[in-house]
């Protein structure tokens, strides 16, 4: 077949009627057939525009030949050059406005399925046993304490003991992954596979220390005094905004991090099999257009809610979600009420949510953010009869670091300032990155912050002096 | 680490556990709590830090069995481990010499109030004990509150032992007898402590009260923790669990705390199954 009349192929997944209410994984994956007539979409541009839309620069064209040659493993070598956690950026990076949307094909026809295609090469690398672990150099004599053990927690500590550092990583929570373990549910990113990275950076002689709160159980200054020579911080973006609207405190108002933190870390979902438990629910409004919306209102189904109602203030167009998974959430019948904004939760008399006030909103003006700001339209009130209400509005930045840590700057919001050629502090050997630095963002963001922050804390401990801050400075190796 | 190093019998349905938790038994402040998770499959509970022995390198639990998870946790013997301990948390209480301290515990809430009387005597308070129980039996820590206290006061609420009353009875009669008290800490079950708020208020004196709202990660990741004070939510993790309890919205509390008793009974019902009489066996030893 030509070239051009290949069109965009589809990963095979679960049918929406019943995927609705188990948990597992949603697409299936690519077929190595699939992925090869994929990859021969790819015109292998002189000069490939994805690439510049890769947060970490993989060598796309180079990964998507070796896929259509068939060499499948070196296509998932060919990945992890650039990047340490393939199969996550595969399912879970916002590729329709990184890499995809500047693919060339994508002008006239659909653009070439990089995400699929990476999460393709990935797996087929974990699921043959192939994934080998590199080389350590000899011990630098050096130590490096890592603060979280989300994605920037995780690739600072990978890159650090490939050059040879020894490496701590201490996470507040009994397991490791960050949002990738709490937050992203199974069906989106299958904890397996978070095991198998974590697995991989314990390879190269990581060690992770869990249950450690750092600022309550030891703070940055004693690790700084207790032998490590320097610090990296990536405790994420884990403070749940509310609505401050009447009736949040209710019982069945959670925040989406609870409850997404109930049913994937603690396995509410299993419960009474687990000890955790979570509501039982009929209707479920989640608030919020984002992707940790739309993975509030599919766990919500998938918990056995009767209907799930996603509230947004905005129209579709300005929803911050994935629209991959705004559209699987379609599919599996989550309502959408659009222009929406509640203004009150009701409750019963033993404390328990059993309905909603709300008013329409239309688009004014554009706001800061450049989307047009959503208003009430005048006696518009309605009320929605709801039994559980999960707000997922945004996430701020835990003040525990920073309120125990003097000489560690904060802008107003909370968040760590850090250099972003360096990601270094204010306080000197402290670096930091991911969404403590820079909001709640993305993944492979939180990992391109790691990157940075690896090279500088190198050159820290190891006195090379910092090279001359050019935008495009190459990596010092 | 999280080994049991001893185990003991405190009354029925209650007991303490020796930890060894080296770092934490340093760390630790007089206020702050832990969260357990016993194994594989349990939840995360928190448990205050009663005492701690920084030279031997342990701390202190002493908890009720009301549910599953603490019946859970009952079971453990010494030399067994808590899968996992995460602490200190929450802010440790405010420590300072204030004059005289009425420090208020009832039922288990005398295992919380006790490493505040001691550091409030340490401080160089003038420390009131007042411990209450609903019986003579369920009294607990009554030797170790009277060595962390300047003078100790019993209350029952059947009269079997000390004042027959509450723990407000005694703090009304000892304020009426014209001592004079420049804080009270009052930690127990809610009722207790909005119980105790009132009192202090009828006299004008201040009171500090320890929150137990349902908790998560308790790191204020979540917000299941969310209580109102002052008219404001707040997280009992992080920005507790101490406050003042004049401000403390406690008929809201009262209402999160019930907010999965069908579960719980569930899962309390399941587990007395498969662990018959896991409640009586044991009788007091100490
Ligand atoms: C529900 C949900 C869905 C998402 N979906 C997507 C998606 O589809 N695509 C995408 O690219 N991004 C998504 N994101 C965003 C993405 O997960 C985050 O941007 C990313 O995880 C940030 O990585 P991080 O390493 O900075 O922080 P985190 O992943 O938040 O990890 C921080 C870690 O630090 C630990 N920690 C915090 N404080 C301390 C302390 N004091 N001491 C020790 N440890 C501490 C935390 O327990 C946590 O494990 C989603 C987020 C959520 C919540
Ligand atoms: C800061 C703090 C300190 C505490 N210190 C002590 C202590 O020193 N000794 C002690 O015996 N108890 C203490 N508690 C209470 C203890 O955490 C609960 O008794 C325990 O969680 C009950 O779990 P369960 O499964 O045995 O009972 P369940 O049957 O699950 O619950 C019984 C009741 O306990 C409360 N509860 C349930 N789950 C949780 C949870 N995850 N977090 C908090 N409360 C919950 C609920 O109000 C519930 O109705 C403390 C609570 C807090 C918040
Ligand atoms: S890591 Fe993300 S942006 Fe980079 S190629 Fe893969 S999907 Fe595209
Ligand atoms: S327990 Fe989760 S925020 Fe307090």
């Amino acid at each position: 077949m030509p070239r051009e009349k290949i069109p965009r192929q589809k990963m095979p997944e679960q049918a929406p009627e019943e995927r609705r209410r188990n948990f597992q994984e949603v697409p299936y994956g690519f077929t190595p057939e699939l992925a090869q007539l994929e990859a021969s979409r790819c015109i292998f541009c002189k000069k490939p525009k994805c690439i510049e839309g890769c947060p970490v620069e993989i060598d796309i064209p180079a990964f998507v030949k070796l896929i259509r040659d068939g060499d499948f493993l070196g296509a998932a070598r060919k990945l992890k050059e650039a990047n340490a956690l393939p199969a996550i950026c595969g399912r879970v990076c916002p590729q329709e406005e990184q890499c995809e949307v500047r693919c060339v094909i994508g002008i006239k026809d659909e653009p070439v399925a990089i995400g699929r295609l990476e999460r393709f090469a990935a797996d087929f690398e974990r699921l043959n046993n192939l994934v080998e672990a590199p080389e350590i150099p000899p011990w630098t004599g050096k130590r490096a304490a890592v603060v979280g053990c989300g994605p920037a927690g995780l690739t600072v500590a990978g890159e650090l003991a490939k050059l040879g550092h020894k490496v701590t990583i201490f996470e507040a929570l009994h397991q490791p992954g960050g949002v990738l373990m709490y937050g992203i549910p199974e069906f989106r990113l299958p904890k397996a596979i978070v095991e198998a990275e974590v697995d991989y950076v314990k390879k190269l002689g990581v060690e992770i220390v869990y249950n450690a709160v750092v600022g309550r159980y030891q703070t940055v200054d004693e690790l700084l005094a207790e032998g490590y020579d320097s610090v990296f911080l990536g405790t994420g973006a884990g403070l749940p905004y509310f609505m401050n609207i009447p009736g949040e405190n209710l019982n069945g108002v959670y925040s989406a991090n609870e409850y997404l933190t109930r049913s994937n870390l603690m396995r509410a979902y299993r419960f009474p099999e687990f000890d955790t438990p979570i509501a039982v629910s009929k209707k479920v409004a989640v608030l919020g257009g984002g992707n940790v919306a739309m993975d509030a209102a599919r766990t919500a189904l998938r918990l056995g809610a009767d209907e799930v109602h996603i509230v947004y203030r905005r129209s579709r167009n300005e929803m911050p979600a994935r629209i991959e998974e705004i559209h699987h959430a379609e599919e599996e019948g989550i309502q959408f009420q659009l222009l929406t904004n509640p203004t009150e939760i009701l409750g019963d008399d033993q404390g328990w949510v059993k309905g909603m006030k709300c008013i329409r909103m239309e688009l004014g003006e554009p706001d800061g953010s450049g989307r047009r700001r959503p208003v009430p339209i005048p006696g518009s009130e309605f009320l929605m009869e709801v039994d559980t209400v999960v707000v997922s509005i945004g996430n701020g930045a835990n003040p525990l670091v920073p309120q125990t840590t003097p000489g560690l700057e904060t802008n107003k919001w909370g968040n760590i300032i850090a250099d972003k050629n360096t990601a270094a502090t204010s306080k000197p050997g402290v670096y930091a990155g991911g969404d403590i630095v820079i909001g709640a963002a993305t993944v492979i963001l939180a990992m391109g912050a790691g990157k940075v922050a690896a090279r500088a804390m190198h050159r820290y401990m190891m006195g090379i002096p910092e090279p001359a801050p050019e935008p495009e400075a190459p990596p010092a190796a | 680490m999280n080994e049991i190093i001893t185990r003991k019998v405190l009354a029925e349905g209650v007991k303490e556990f020796a930890v060894a938790a080296p770092r934490l038994a340093r760390a630790r402040r007089a206020g702050q709590f832990v969260i357990v998770r016993v194994n594989e499959t349990g939840e995360r509970i928190p448990l205050t830090i009663a005492d701690a022995d920084p030279e031997a390198g342990t701390i202190t639990l002493i908890f009720q069995e009301v549910g599953k998870s603490t019946l859970l946790l009952g079971t453990l013997q010494e030399g067994d481990r808590i899968l996992d301990v995460v602490g200190p948390l929450g802010r440790p209480t405010h420590i300072e010499n204030f004059g005289t301290v009425a420090c208020l515990g009832g039922g288990i809430g005398v295992a919380p109030v006790h490493p505040i009387a001691k550091a409030m005597k340490e401080a160089g308070n003038h420390v009131i004990g007042i411990i209450g129980a609903r019986t003579r039996d369920l009294l607990i820590m009554e030797d170790r509150m009277k060595a962390a206290t300047s003078e100790l006061h019993i209350s029952t609420d059947d009269g079997s032992y000390g004042t027959h009353g509450f723990v407000t009875t005694v703090l009304e009669a000892l304020v009426n007898e014209g001592r004079k008290i420049d804080l009270v800490v009052a930690i127990g079950p809610v009722p207790m402590m909005s119980a105790s708020t009132k009192t202090a208020a009828k006299y004008n004196l201040p009171c500090v009260v320890s929150l137990n709202s349902i908790m998560v990660d308790g790191t204020g990741m979540c917000g299941a923790c969310r209580v109102t004070v002052g008219g404001k939510t707040r997280f009992v993790c992080v920005d507790g669990p101490e406050f003042d309890g004049y401000q403390v919205d406690f008929v809201e509390l009262v209402k999160r705390q019930r907010a999965y008793l069908k579960q719980e009974d569930v899962a309390r019902r399941q587990f007395l199954e498969h662990h018959p009489g896991e409640r009586c066996w044991e009788t007091k030893v100490s």
